[in-house]
């Protein structure tokens, strides 16, 4: 179907030996070193984690299908608020990306046979299951009720399970820094002699710019959450005015991390996107440098930006100013972003397939999602908006819309490479059209909720908001659809899809120039990139049939 | 229970392409990263320590007149002392003299428990007066808010510290050992690099502590 022009050297061929079968015990699989194994093991992990988030949101909008009470206490949808937030921001956005498919791909497209050290990797694997267990032993104990962001002095007094959960996520927090800190050493030491850094996959410039906000903001985080796990046992007060404390600085320590943490899940989703534009329309990435440069400015303006959290929280008016301008900047490096993929695309030579139709619904949602951001990032609209359906619709287009979108098309993209199958690709095509839609009606209406003055975190509501509500949970009950289909055809796929080939998209990327799926070792010697990863334009390139 | 056929051998060794001067540069970026990431965690704490100074700057300046100034002082000369025959005990393996660093290694782990041992001396005296952070604070000359604030900070800053100190010694203690055992030559000794770049971290966040809570 395919030709092969970028198979690996026939030479090699030998009975194809892949990391999935060549060892087929458990033991071999709990013990691995191999990042091709780890990473898949990430994504089951983080699959199951999207499923029990994604449940916590369809009982939240279930509830919100009345004004009054619909199918839980007030008690208990505080709660199911908290968990869904804790599960998707910690245990499945942050992650999710960089640990499955970087940790699969990064030491592929840099040519290297593993990343830097294998055996930490390992250790940042069974770091996040610990930290998982913790969050859902709270669950199970009753879970907590501060909602994700943990606000002292209530998570400090609050009598449910805050304690499991704040060191859970502490722990997982290790898992990120350790990844983030392997994939750093990996690109600086582990590149192959060709992959100078100005031929570096756009993905891996995406994973290392969020390696890099992973390594220096998180440790603050874990800091912050030990102090208020302190408070909690030995009510030290450091947080809580009535001794002394001041709740202000918990909220700067914690944006300080949460805010460019949106990074950490965008930044990588945007590597993945700036991958398959070029495979998707065969052409080279217009402005490789720009990309690149956008990324690492993202990385560096996040850290300027977390007081725009607190507009509304008496900082003084010069700060609110400064945090307005410099959270408006990110909109600057992201539109560079937007241009050259949208450039790219453009006299593209392009075939509509499920990773496309992905990658065409997160630029529609990092625009939307980002242009919402400069009207919240403007100080006198935050006024009207703070707290309200408006910030939850913003930041579910930017970290559920574009993150999420990203992972799909990842998911889609590199299925064939990650287990030599292919998935049928006209149901993958029909499923993200259903995706993106259930995504447009559940949050657009949440936007108009917003604006109409209807707070977050609230069970009950006025009356006059019903409607929206209501479309916002039809919206919502689409994409559960749309998710549990995809689960379903993938898992089919893995047995019964057709065998795919090295490079069933003929792309250029690195990490098709080895079979699908890929031997134990990656390579079995020093693979050789005359050209760039992006490079359409060569004499010869191979084309989709 | 491999079911590998029979195909190029794969070597469980060969991880990687780069030589081995590569992977100890990798070895040695992980460990600067790593550093990075400890010193921004107690960047934190000094945030909190900065804020509640400015919040009670009489009451911080009273409470600190109840440190020990000369067990603390007498620890930082222990720490230093401990750092610089690390430093000494790398640069003698380089010269490959393997005693000389042995017994350098030693020093530094005991200089390192004697700096626990005056830090639990200092911990129980703290106790017995009452100072204490949280409910169990009990000490009537200094107004509650701030000098508890500043006791808490003192236990979480010197605890966290102390911690690192724990870990430093158990990481000199194993290179000892190794040294000893002639592991490590002038033509290897990146492990004895690295725990000693650690271990003159954990010097340097106390170069910063110590003037914190005991002078200023």
């Amino acid at each position: 179907m395919f030709p092969p022009a970028n198979d690996p050297p026939r030479a090699h061929s030998h009975p194809a030996v892949s990391y999935l079968d060549s060892e087929r015990t458990v033991w071999s699989w709990l013990t691995t070193h191999d990042h091709k194994r780890i990473g898949v093991m990430f994504l089951g992990l983080l699959v199951f984690m999207l499923f029990l988030g994604g449940v916590f949101a369809l009982a939240l909008r279930v509830e919100l299908l009345t004004p009054g009470r619909t199918i839980m206490s007030h008690e208990a949808y505080n709660r199911a608020f908290t968990l869904h937030g804790v599960i998707m921001v910690w245990l499945f956005l942050i992650p999710s990306i960089p640990s499955s498919f970087g940790n699969f791909l990064l030491p592929l497209m840099v040519g290297a046979k593993d990343v830097a050290f294998p055996r930490l990797n390992l250790l940042s694997l069974y770091l996040f299951v610990l930290g998982a267990v913790m969050v859902v032993w709270a669950l199970v104990q009753g879970g907590a009720d501060t909602g994700w962001t943990f606000y002292t002095p209530f998570s400090t007094s609050t009598p449910s399970e805050v304690l499991p959960v704040l060191l859970g996520v502490f722990v997982v927090g290790f898992s990120t820094i350790l990844t983030g800190l392997n994939f750093i050493a990996t690109v600086h030491t582990m590149r192959a002699p060709d992959v100078t850094w100005m031929k570096m996959p756009l993905f891996v410039w995406g994973i290392y710019g969020t390696s890099i906000i992973q390594v220096l903001a998180t440790p603050v985080l874990g800091m912050v959450l030990l102090l208020v796990a302190f408070e909690r046992v030995a009510g030290v007060g450091l947080f809580d005015p009535a001794r002394g404390g001041d709740p202000l600085l918990y909220q700067h320590l914690f944006w300080f991390y949460s805010h460019p943490a949106v990074y950490i899940m965008v930044l990588p989703g945007m590597g993945v996107v700036s991958e398959l534009v070029c495979a998707c329309s065969r052409k080279n990435a217009l402005s490789y440098r720009m990309i690149v440069w956008s990324t690492l400015g993202i990385a560096f303006v996040g850290f300027f930006t977390w007081g725009h959290h607190m507009f509304v929280s008496g900082q003084s008016t010069f700060g609110v100013g400064v945090f307005s301008v410099l959270s408006m900047l990110v909109a600057i490096f992201t539109a560079i972003k937007v241009f050259a993929w949208v450039g790219t695309l453009y006299r593209g030579s392009i075939a509509i397939t499920a990773p496309l139709a992905y990658v065409l619904g997160f630029i529609f949602f990092i625009v939307f999602g980002g242009l919402t951001g400069v009207a919240v990032a403007v100080a006198s609209l935050d006024q009207h908006w703070h707290d309200t359906y408006f910030v939850v619709a913003h930041f579910h287009f930017i970290m559920v819309g574009a993150s999420l979108m990203a992972f799909l098309a990842a998911l889609h993209y590199w299925f064939p490479k990650m287990f030599g199958r292919r998935y049928p690709e006209g149901l993958g095509v029909g499923v993200a059209m259903l995706i993106v839609f259930g995504f447009i009606a559940t949050f657009v209406p949440q936007f108009l909720l917003g604006n109409m003055g209807m707070p977050r975190r609230y069970a009950e509501y006025p009356e006059r908001f019903q409607s929206l509500h209501v479309a916002s949970t039809a919206g919502a009950s689409l994409l559960g659809f749309g998710f549990l289909a995809i689960l379903i055809y993938l898992v089919w796929s893995l047995r019964h899809g057709a065998v795919a080939s090295a490079n069933p998209w003929a792309s250029r990327g690195y990490e098709w120039m080895t079979q699908s799926p890929p031997p134990p070792h990656n390579f079995h010697e020093v693979p050789r990139h005359p050209d760039g990863p992006h490079q359409y334009d060569v004499p010869g390139v191979p084309h989709v049939s | 229970m491999s079911l590998e056929p029979a195909s190029p051998p794969v070597v469980p060794q060969a991880s990687h392409f780069g030589s081995d001067a590569a992977r100890e540069q990798a070895a040695h970026v992980g460990m600067w990263v790593f550093l990075a990431t400890e010193v921004l965690l107690f960047a934190a704490l000094f945030t909190a320590y900065a804020v509640y100074r400015v919040d009670y700057p009489e009451t911080f300046r009273a409470a600190r007149e109840h440190m020990k100034v000369g067990i603390g002082t007498a620890n930082t000369y222990l720490l230093v002392t401990s750092s610089i025959c690390v430093a000494f005990a790398v640069w003698s393996v380089r010269q490959e003299r393997t005693g000389l660093a042995t017994f350098l290694l030693l020093c530094a782990v005991v200089l390192g428990l004697g700096f626990l041992t005056l830090k639990g001396v200092e911990y129980a005296a703290h106790v017995r007066e009452g100072a204490l952070p949280g409910r169990w604070y009990a000490l009537e000359e200094f107004p509650r808010p701030g000098a508890s604030l500043y006791f808490t900070l003192y236990f979480v800053m010197t605890g966290v510290h102390a911690l690192h100190v724990l870990v430093g010694v158990g990481v000199l203690s194993v290179l000892t050992v190794q040294t000893a055992w002639g592991k490590y030559s002038g033509r290897y000794h990146t492990p004895l690099e690295l725990g000693g770049m650690y271990w003159h971290l954990v010097d340097v966040i106390w170069l910063f502590v110590w003037p914190l809570l005991y002078l200023v």
